[in-house]
């Protein structure tokens, strides 16, 4: 096995580390690179901050083959390096798609698996891992075995949000849901506030919920923005066609106050005060940045953090309310900031979702985001709440533990997996997930 | 009526990327090649992105006694028949130096074992009076050079049959497309130093797929390629031969 010496980074940019990669294009090949050298898998890099680093890694995306379909079911199965864009333009025509998709159709099912991503229906269908009938592991000496929640709980539940701890997620059979339309009917209505939004979400019956925030707004504006309400409307699916680029990396300025301002004062004012219905075709709707390959490059060089947290139900209106107050007192947000509830639905032991109320702010990697990013970090402990490792670049070790609440079990079933913690990441050393200290 | 599509080397990077078209096209796929347990794996996932039918078949450039009943099986389809030819080996430079008994593997997988497949297909060409051949080569082939030049050189003797081949079968009606790419990104170039302009797979086989449909007869891929070799081809021996690229 050829193993390509790389700079590897996360979507964010912020953090990077000088890796050895293996990309195995047949499946003997995988288990080649772990006899060699075991470590972790990673998969199109979309997670944001450390999570797909590691001194050395399997680039899982070569392995992207569709294995089996049982159509009377909606059984997939697929080999892990599959995209989320490829399931639903092989499947929708045919009538199915993921039940469980999230922000951007560019990630695979294996990186879907090990964070237990969730989409804009999470009030309805759960997280992604809650549809995996069975995945098959491959354990550091290259030997797979086929775990189900059935056959082995504890393992699977560990493997779900796992981080890739338990083993490399090889294949898996995902349920997939009816997909009744090509066209998706969108509501979007203008939220003046806060307590405008949070009082939309908690009155909202539709299927798939969003809401956009305006982070640069301040005092009676605070928490403005334009809520998103979705359901299926009719007309045949169309596959998304070739997207736009940003070619190479944006100046500084390009993120600054006044320009981040300004564009989001025009997007709040693009809906009317009447709100706006309108008919979007479903790779517009669920995954409205894939139009523009990498959008990160508009941050420019020095990258990005981006901050998730979920905040419970009682807690979250005034939490809320400080983190708005802090991200806008900074100056440092940019215009991608989203708020949505979540439901319940969770698939394993270090899966994010609880429910609540989930906040997620791009914040430009300039030297005061750090102090800013601890202040979230610490408004989310304090609150009950949890931060989403998917995304997170700057929490510290000792907030994990009070944050998921399942570590110890996970620690354990992790060990067991991969005795000589060959499958550790710079994220899961950094927070001591493993818990070797 | 329905594509066939002969695909030989079909686990290779680039074949896989130009098999999902074709699956996509609806086409029926024979999957040849070394490895069974991959082509099977490739087959499957071929079928599932609409494949009219995908079989895995075993095949090695190096075993010309099976090529007859690979094709005569192969013929019983109705339909346009097509191929498409992936196959090839790299040994490094230096490994063949050390065992020039090397060379006549590379020369039967790069050049003579699917020259001798093709030649027991065209006549079926001739018979239907349709179909295409795509040859992939390699810009390796256009001038030897020190780091590859018993790669090269078999590949420029596979460019050279390709286009008698095409001289021959355009009186049948057939066609012949001979195709040279440059550095993509594959096992082959992965982690190897000096690479640069890395095209993706699936951008080549985007390439094949235009270049059937306009009946080219040989291409560049990605284009650009051409005028790089231009350069290199032109660049007088008595330097040449004093550099390393």
């Amino acid at each position: 096995m050829r193993w390509k010496k790389d700079e590897l980074k996360g979507w964010g940019g912020a953090l990077s580390i000088e890796a050895d990669l293996a990309r195995p294009e047949r499946l003997s090949g995988l288990a080649d690179a772990l006899q060699e050298f075991p470590c972790p898998a990673i998969g199109a890099r979309r997670s944001y901050g450390d999570a797909p680093l590691a001194a050395r890694v399997v680039d899982m995306t070569r392995l992207d083959r569709f294995i089996s379909f049982d159509a009377e079911a909606g059984l997939l199965e697929a080999e892990a390096g599959v995209t989320i864009t490829d399931i639903l333009n092989t499947f929708a025509p045919k009538g199915w798609m993921p039940a469980v998709m999230p922000g951007t159709g560019f990630v695979t099912l294996g990186g879907c698996i090990a964070n237990d991503v969730h989409g804009k229906n999470h009030h309805i269908a759960g997280s992604f891992g809650q549809h995996v009938e069975s995945l098959v592991l491959m354990a550091p000496d290259g030997s797979t075995h086929r775990i189900s929640l059935k056959s082995k709980p504890k393992l699977f539940r560990a493997t779900i949000g796992g981080l890739g701890q338990t083993g490399i997620i090889v294949s898996a059979r995902l349920h997939l849901a009816k997909c009744p339309a090509g066209n998706m009917a969108v509501q979007e209505r203008r939220m003046e506030d806060l307590d405008a939004f949070l009082e939309a979400f908690n009155t909202s019956h539709a299927d798939f919920q969003v809401g956009w925030l305006d982070m640069t707004a301040k005092d009676i504006h605070l928490g403005r923005g334009i809520m998103e309400e979705a359901h299926f409307a009719s007309g045949p699916f169309e596959p998304s066609k070739k997207s736009r680029s940003v070619p190479f990396n944006l100046p500084g300025f390009a993120m600054s106050t006044p320009i981040v301002k300004a564009f989001n004062w025009l997007y709040y004012k693009r809906i009317s005060v009447a709100g706006r219905d309108r008919e979007r075709p479903l790779h517009k709707f669920f995954f409205p940045l894939d139009n523009i390959q990498h959008w990160n490059r508009l941050y420019g060089k020095r990258g990005f953090h981006q901050f998730q947290c979920v905040l419970p139900d009682a807690e979250a209106p005034a939490t809320l309310a400080l983190m708005l107050e802090a991200v806008t007192a900074s100056g440092l947000a940019s215009p991608l900031s989203v708020l949505k509830r979540l439901g319940h639905g969770r698939g394993g032991m270090m899966s994010f979702p609880m429910e609540g109320y989930t906040l997620a702010v791009d914040i430009v990697n300039k030297p005061s985001a750090k102090a800013l990013l601890a202040r979230l970090n610490e408004l989310a402990r304090t609150a009950g709440g949890r931060v989403y490792l998917a995304k997170d670049s700057s929490l510290e070790a000792g907030y994990v533990p009070d944050m998921y609440a399942e570590l110890d079990d996970f620690r354990e079933e992790a060990s067991k997996a991969d005795p000589k913690n060959d499958f550790e990441t710079t994220l899961t050393k950094r927070l001591n997930i493993r818990g070797q200290a | 009526m329905s594509d066939i599509w002969i695909i030989l080397g079909a686990t290779s990077a680039i074949a896989r990327a130009f098999a999902r078209k074709c699956a996509e096209n609806g086409a029926e796929l024979h999957l040849l090649g070394r490895d069974l347990p991959e082509l099977k794996r490739l087959a499957a996932d071929c079928k599932l992105r609409g494949a009219a039918e995908a079989t895995a078949v075993a095949f090695d450039a190096r075993k010309p006694e099976k090529f007859e009943g690979i094709i005569d099986t192969v013929a019983l389809a109705s339909g346009t028949l097509n191929a498409a030819v992936f196959v090839g080996s790299m040994p490094e430079q230096a490994e063949i130096d050390a065992d020039p008994s090397l060379i006549d593997g590379t020369i039967q997988d790069s050049f003579t074992g699917p020259a001798r497949f093709l030649q027991l297909l065209a006549p079926e060409l001739e018979k239907r009076g349709s179909g295409t051949i795509i040859g992939v080569g390699s810009v390796a082939g256009d001038r030897g050079r020190v780091g590859n030049y018993v790669y090269g050189a078999a590949k420029a003797g596979f460019a050279t049959y390709l286009s008698g081949l095409r001289n021959r079968l355009t009186r049948g009606g057939a066609h012949v497309i001979t195709v040279k790419p440059g550095f993509v990104d594959t096992s082959m170039t992965w982690g190897i130093e000096g690479m640069f302009l890395v095209a993706s797979p699936e951008d080549v086989a985007n390439s094949l797929m235009k270049a059937v449909e306009k009946k080219k007869n040989v291409i560049y891929t990605p284009f650009f390629w051409r005028y790089i070799m231009l350069i290199i081809r032109n660049i007088p021996e008595f330097i040449f031969k004093k550099l390393s690229i």
